[in-house]
């Protein structure tokens, strides 16, 4: 295609094209994700020093480690939800660092679930869903109330479709969260501690379905405290500690073999 | 006090009783004025108050006039006052910041003789004349003020949204301008609802100050009749006492509605 010899340059201004077209110049043969020597400071406060990653399509990491050591921060710069200072981060071949971003063509392909849910509380479930790609990709209403529909389905939350989400339990609501980023049809999926704000026994009905997408194929990113859960649905454990990856691997091998004494040290505190 | 001692204390709120004594306070010196102030050639209080009443209700019906177009001319300038005090352009910002400052921190009755002054009585819109009759530019005094604080409830409900919202609807990759109009605002109209007719009580009880720069509204005729009656001072206080009536009654239903909005919204949010 012409567009893959395009410089990325030429195809920055198009800001408004709702329908997110092919990424420039990136193949499923290079990374989907790549972080490259990320360092973010708050004020005079260092929080990344330097985190490199690479995850391909269709793998599952989990970003595990203490409080405090930069996990969320890690992940909401993905979507450019926190500036970074330096470094680089490509997602699809998309420079999340480029002063020009197109912050919304690049959202479009990342989807992005909260640990306080924050759907939109004046709107049902099923509005929650539909919104986005109604009114960001244009698509009609048909077609997306349909997909909707399949998706609250898929959630397990069929007959929800029109409580409000001061009616439902915070694990139906992180599950409507998880269908309406679902919607935009993302490439690739970031969980920050989805489960931190929940009861024990809604846990388990979120991960399920977290797990169901992982097997489906979704790139995820997932930052959690589900030692258990991490074990299950990741490629690669990720441990960070003051802003920095400090080891990571197959989950196997990372829970059977730790090398570093922090990752030991942290692993005992936790399991 | 602490909030939660505060939170017990059962809710004030008028009962039939007050009502009795209210129009005891209204009539009592009525009566004695009545009493003391009956000479020949003189009709009665009550029968002036009541002879005069059609003129003063319509004096009143025009006070609710102008503060009904003056909360509306207000609360459309202050929607737009207040998009612009969250706006990301910093010219636009300082802008809205400025009119805000300026017109919540000047005296109503200031910005009143100064639109009066300064507006002309008449202006030309092509060949045509448009008159501005001082009710007008009363109206649009009063405006002002009110223009300024709808600014502030509009910001300051925004501001109370979490900051989760925000993020939620950026990374679904809303625009800016989706984000404020079908996230972001539809959730602050409930919680700017009660500070907005707390607004508009405050408004009306200020639409008499018309009356000192010379506008026919209820004080300005209640001085007329006064003038009238000769200047009798027996029916000074029933008078004045009355139009305070008129004012609390129309005012006082606006207050219980906006503390059982306050009240229904705080659970929900």
């Amino acid at each position: 295609m012409a567009g893959a010899a395009l410089p990325r340059r030429n195809l920055r201004g198009s800001c408004a094209i709702p329908v997110p077209t092919t990424a420039p110049a990136w193949t499923q043969a290079q990374p989907i994700v790549k972080l490259d020597d990320v360092h973010k400071s708050f004020g005079h406060l260092e929080v990344l020093k330097g985190v490199s990653l690479e995850l391909m399509k269709s793998d599952v990491i989990c970003i595990i480690g203490p409080s405090g050591s930069g996990k969320s921060t890690l992940i909401r710069c993905i979507n450019a939800l926190t500036p970074f200072q330096r470094g680089s981060i490509q997602v699809m071949g998309i420079e999340v660092n480029d002063p020009h971003l197109d912050k919304r063509s690049l959202r479009r392909r990342v989807g992005m679930v909260f640990q306080q849910y924050n759907l939109f509380p004046h709107r049902t479930a099923l509005q929650n869903v539909m919104m986005a790609p109604i009114q960001v990709l244009h698509q009609p209403r048909k077609e997306v109330e349909e997909r909707a529909r399949a998706l609250m389905q898929k959630v397990r939350l069929e007959g929800k479709e029109h409580a409000y989400p001061g009616e439902m339990s915070g694990g139906q609501q992180q599950r409507v969260a998880i269908a309406r980023s679902l919607a935009m049809n993302p490439e690739v999926m970031l969980f920050d501690e989805v489960t931190a704000a929940l009861d024990p026994e809604t846990v388990k009905e979120v991960l399920v379905t977290i797990k169901q997408l992982a097997d489906e194929g979704m790139t995820c990113i997932l930052v959690t405290h589900e030692m258990r859960f991490a074990r299950d649905v990741a490629d690669r454990i990720y441990f960070t500690d003051r802003g920095v990856i400090v080891e990571f691997g197959p989950p196997e091998e990372f829970f059977a073999n730790p090398k570093d004494p922090r990752t030991r040290t942290f692993l005992g505190q936790v399991t | 006090m602490p909030a939660a001692q505060l939170a017990r204390l059962p809710p004030l709120r008028l009962h039939a009783w007050h009502g009795a004594l209210i129009a005891a306070m209204i009539i009592f010196p009525a009566v004695v004025a009545d009493a003391q102030g009956t000479t020949t050639g003189r009709s009665s209080v009550f029968e002036a108050l009541v002879r005069w009443t059609p003129l003063l209700l319509g004096g009143f019906g025009f006070n609710i006039l102008i503060s009904f177009l003056a909360m509306a001319i207000g609360t459309v300038l202050g929607a737009f006052l207040g998009i612009g005090l969250i706006s990301l352009a910093p010219p636009v910002r300082q802008l809205s910041w400025t009119l805000t400052q300026f017109f919540r921190n000047a005296p109503w009755l200031v910005l009143l003789f100064f639109t009066m002054f300064m507006l002309p009585f008449q202006f030309r819109i092509g060949g045509l004349v448009v008159p501005l009759p001082d009710w007008m530019k009363a109206v649009l005094g009063l405006a002002l003020p009110v223009m300024a604080n709808v600014g502030e409830i509009v910001r300051g409900a925004v501001q109370s949204i979490p900051s989760g919202q925000w993020e939620a609807a950026e990374s679904l990759a809303f625009s800016r301008h989706q984000q404020v109009w079908s996230i972001i605002l539809p959730q602050c109209v409930k919680r700017m609802l009660p500070p907005w007719m707390n607004l508009y009580a405050i408004l009306t009880m200020s639409t008499v100050l018309a009356s000192i720069v010379g506008v026919n509204e209820v004080m300005t005729l209640a001085g007329q009749v006064e003038a009238a009656e000769g200047g009798r001072t027996d029916l000074l206080a029933p008078l004045y006492g009355w139009i305070l009536l008129w004012f609390f009654l129309y005012s006082y239903p606006i207050a219980r509605l906006t503390l059982w909005l306050e009240r229904r919204y705080h659970v929900e949010i």
